[in-house]
């Protein structure tokens, strides 16, 4: 089943035009900006496909950065989003990409703050719903519609089942569970989305473990 | 958990509940969440839906592209000078699905059902009826469940995308919503909602998703409207006891099947269609080359 409840379909309470080009875009940026943990200098967006053609009308650049503001989809704030981000002191620079993405409606965002930098790809896939589909080279496939906890670790033996007996431990339960490495034995990334919202501290527990570098989280 | 339409009329009936009560009962079980807390959901989003109607039918909203905005007013001002051909409820009802479509096109709050660009024909049913059946609150709320528990099914076994299946997908999925939604508030049975759905959408098979500009405003605003006006009707021929001959569930597949042959030019590209001719494409030119230059 793609959609899961009724508040896909009767949902989300938006700011117009578009749920795909609009709200959808405005959750791809909120992701990164939740990832990226901080408020970022700098903002780097490039637009594929139909995104790529139709972004002004639809305000796909609004939402976009409403999102990377921290912006729910609903959130009227949205419409003067560019003008907020400058305020703040985030620079925000847009890119019309010609090459031909799998999904007509595709967006990459890279966020910097000094030496940290964030590279996410997203779509956008009809009614408001996206997926992250890349984030900092690896490849996933993550909602935004759970809360997901992601762990960055060393490609090694023993690092899943040490971190799924934590979760088991606080009787969390995984809805669904991705992992995906640049090469053997060297950095990769666990997606695990989860039923319950996590707390602090079980982040704290599982960045404690042998080979696991950095423990983020995403809510509902 | 219903998979078909066929599956839903059956446990309304076995279980002597109305749609709306198998909706909230599957919700309360798929996200493990409190009855109280999914109607208190569904009330903001009402409450949302309410406020674009108004904003929509009292103030002449403008989009940012000025393609749009201002028919629902006139419709309103028409509507009080009595002289309509079709009937005050048809043409309210129409009149608040404009209303909600030009505010979204403005960039106004809304809620999209099920998506933004077919976010004005359920509501514009249910606050357009309602001066006739005077619905209560909860009868409202359990409306919108009933609209999402048919969206569900032609989300889940065909599609609302527009990019995907063209405008069937999208305003015919509502207007198909809509009819089976208003069939239980008018105290209809659930396979009557379910024959009202089949006859709105199988008058909607077929249209494709051609925006002038890619933009959400032209033809949608219009194409909204006249969902509204089909949801009705469809909803009173299926109070009169008419049946579709072809079942709910297969309309469904005809219009996803439709919707996969449909030409890549005709589901939102902007490349085809209404948005292909000489007026279209001038509208573009302007629209992009002008005013919505933001740089």
């Amino acid at each position: 089943m793609k959609y899961r409840t009724i508040f896909d379909i009767i949902g989300p309470v938006m700011i117009g035009p578009s749920s795909s080009h609009t709200a959808g875009a405005a959750r791809i940026g909120r992701v990164s900006r939740t990832l990226f943990g901080q408020k970022p200098e700098m903002a780097n967006i490039y637009f594929y496909g139909s995104f790529a053609k139709t972004y002004k009308g639809h305000g796909t650049d609004v939402a976009i950065v409403g999102g990377i503001l921290d912006f729910d989809t609903s959130d009227i704030r949205i419409t003067k989003s560019i003008e907020i981000a400058k305020q703040e002191g985030i620079k925000t620079y847009f890119h019309e990409e010609e090459a031909i993405t799998d999904h007509p409606n595709t967006a990459k965002i890279v966020l910097q703050k000094g030496n940290d930098r964030l590279e996410l790809v997203g779509i956008s896939i009809g009614g408001g719903k996206i997926e992250i589909i890349e984030l900092n080279g690896f490849q996933l496939r993550l909602s935004g519609n759970h809360p997901a906890i992601l762990v960055v670790h060393n490609d090694r033996y023993g690092v899943i089942a040490g971190v799924s007996n934590i979760l088991a431990k606080h009787e969390i339960n995984i809805g669904h569970m991705e992992v995906s490495r640049k090469e053997r034995g060297k950095e990769a990334l666990m997606v695990i989305e989860v039923d319950q919202n996590v707390e602090g501290p079980l982040l704290t527990e599982l960045e404690a473990l042998a080979n696991i570098t950095k423990v983020t989280k995403i809510h509902d | 958990m219903f998979k078909n339409v066929a599956e839903l009329i059956e446990l309304a009936e076995t279980e002597e509940k109305s749609i709306s009560q198998v909706m909230i009962d599957q919700e309360i079980e798929v996200t493990g969440r409190s009855r109280e807390e999914i109607v208190n959901q569904m009330m903001r989003n009402l409450n949302v839906m309410k406020e674009a109607v108004e904003r929509g039918i009292t103030e002449k909203v403008r989009s940012v592209s000025g393609l749009t905005g201002g028919d629902a007013v006139l419709l309103q001002e028409y509507i009080k000078k009595g002289q309509f051909l079709s009937s005050e409820t048809v043409l309210d009802a129409v009149s608040k699905a404009v209303a909600t479509n030009e505010v979204n096109a403005a960039m106004g709050t809304i809620c999209a059902t099920p998506t933004a660009g077919s976010a004005g024909v359920v509501p514009g049913v249910l606050f357009g009826i309602a001066n006739k059946l005077k619905p209560t609150d909860e009868q409202m709320v359990d409306y919108l469940f009933v609209a999402g528990a048919f969206g569900f099914v032609v989300a889940n076994n065909a599609s609302i995308s527009g990019a995907a299946g063209g405008c069937q997908a999208e305003v015919g999925s509502a207007t198909g919503m809509a009819a089976a939604a208003l069939v239980e508030l008018a105290g209809g049975t659930p396979s009557q909602s379910a024959e009202a759905m089949a006859i709105a959408l199988k008058n909607m098979l077929g249209l494709v998703c051609d925006p002038v500009a890619g933009l959400v405003e032209v033809p949608c605003v219009k194409r909204n409207a006249i969902g509204a006006s089909i949801a009705i009707v469809a909803a009173d021929m299926a109070l009169a006891g008419i049946t579709s001959r072809i079942p709910c569930d297969e309309v469904i597949d005809a219009m996803y099947k439709i919707g996969q042959t449909m030409p890549e030019a005709l589901r939102e590209t902007a490349q085809g269609g209404l948005a292909a001719t000489p007026t279209g494409r001038e509208l573009e030119a302007k629209i992009f080359g002008l005013s919505l230059d933001k740089k």
